[in-house]
């Protein structure tokens, strides 16, 4: 059974939203300081809500009767698409923080232009996340500039954070067969379109957080395409463990 | 009660009057009319259905004003309605009503300031203290008890409180 492209671009970025929503989830209770674990709280609460809308209508688009729980809980991880860099662990602050920055600076501007897709659900599911996605990176980049301009010891954390992170953002650039196909439709976004933004985003950010972009253009890529590093199989026996342990349990 | 079949522009009128008095679980000053999260009562053929949009993505609220309002709408109307999510046009605090930031303001949460625009990466909103008025304020975090508000604290008369975020 072959998947159309709506649905596998559609689980594309459900799975990006539930796996983000689920590794800022893991700070509750831990995080530095309250208004951090709260801040957590809330914005994993707007991905894993992303995530849901996205999932309804990909259960719709697929059409063979699989709800948001389905596809949430019954999938393995090799069909798993989400990317790469939302399931690297969330190593110390500086580590989630930049991994928030370099998704938001993509995702705010991602959802934007979503917002203009013929498709209407995923216009309407983006015109939300947008606004959402703006003040996950407010959040984000004010926390980089402090931690980047700070001590010595939060400036060394956060430039290894974004040299361990780097190789994974140009899989949020990567454009496949499926989605030529969707970005020609007027549906998908390319996104050549948002990546200036992107890129203008991280350039200020970084330089007022006197931090250093690494050189060299490796990218880590296949989450999108279900091959995943190791870390996803851990977050799946944890968030799919009920499900798991108790088929169809309910409450 | 005695139900006297009216017209459905009778029908919609108390749908809306009972939909519209549910109040939000989490802001329980607010009803979900002055939110804005009720967007449409539709009646025809004696069928209800109420049409509600989420604040956030999140909210976890949705679901349980799903259920009182339809509770409320088969109270008044003695008809299951049907109550349909829509998230398009996506909502805004534009929408809140002038009644609903004054009912804020006098519950201690200040009301969202001016009109939602695309803010640049960084810079605040200008907050009034909601208890003394003062506008020598500062956010303590951007996030707060709910998805839809901010920590704030006044330097005048040194009170924290909530700010209800421009959407």
């Amino acid at each position: 059974m072959t998947e159309t492209p709506l649905f596998t671009y559609t689980l594309r970025l459900a799975d990006t939203a539930l796996i983000l929503g689920h590794r800022l989830s893991e700070w509750v209770g831990h995080a530095p300081v309250l208004e951090e674990d709260l801040a957590f709280g809330n914005m994993g609460l707007d991905l894993i809500g992303q995530a849901r809308a996205l999932y309804t209508y990909a259960g719709e688009v697929e059409d063979r009767g699989r709800d948001e729980d389905q596809l949430a809980y019954l999938r393995d991880a090799g069909e798993y698409k989400n990317l790469l860099l939302v399931e690297q662990p969330n190593g110390d602050f500086a580590v989630t923080m930049m991994r928030q920055l370099l998704y938001a600076a993509y995702a705010a501007p991602f959802h934007g232009a979503l917002a203009r897709s013929r498709d209407a659900t995923l216009a309407a599911i983006a015109a939300k996340a947008e606004k959402e996605m703006a003040y996950h990176l407010r959040h984000s980049a004010e926390w980089i500039i402090r931690l980047g301009d700070g001590t010595a010891e939060s400036h060394r954390r956060a430039q290894d954070a974004l040299d361990e992170l780097t190789p994974y953002a140009g899989e949020m650039f990567e454009v496949d067969g499926i989605e030529r196909a969707l970005i020609e439709a007027g549906i998908a976004v390319d996104p050549a379109t948002i990546r200036p933004a992107f890129e203008r985003t991280l350039d200020e950010v970084l330089a007022e957080a006197t931090l250093t972009r690494p050189a060299g253009g490796f990218s880590q890529t296949g989450g999108r395409s279900g091959r995943h590093s190791e870390h996803l199989g851990y977050i799946l026996a944890d968030l799919q463990f009920l499900q798991r342990a108790y088929p169809g349990a309910t409450w | 009660m005695t139900l006297v079949a009216g017209s459905d522009a009778e029908l919609r009128r108390r749908a809306w009057d009972a939909a519209a008095a549910v109040a939000d679980p989490e802001i329980p000053v607010l009803s979900i009319a002055d939110l804005g999260v009720l967007r449409d009562v539709k009646v025809a053929d004696g069928r209800i259905e109420v049409v509600i949009t989420p604040t956030y993505s999140g909210c976890p609220a949705m679901n349980v004003i799903a259920l009182n309002v339809e509770a409320a709408v088969e109270d008044a109307c003695a008809v299951l309605p049907k109550v349909t999510t829509v998230l398009s046009p996506a909502w805004t605090t534009d929408w809140m009503t002038p009644e609903g930031r004054e009912k804020l303001r006098a519950y201690g949460i200040a009301p969202p300031q001016g009109t939602a625009g695309r803010r640049a990466l960084f810079g605040d909103d200008k907050v009034a203290c909601p208890r003394c008025g003062s506008a020598d304020t500062a956010r303590i975090s951007e996030f707060g008890s709910t998805a839809c508000k901010a920590l704030w604290r006044c330097r005048t008369c040194a009170e924290p409180f909530d700010y209800f975020k421009c959407l």
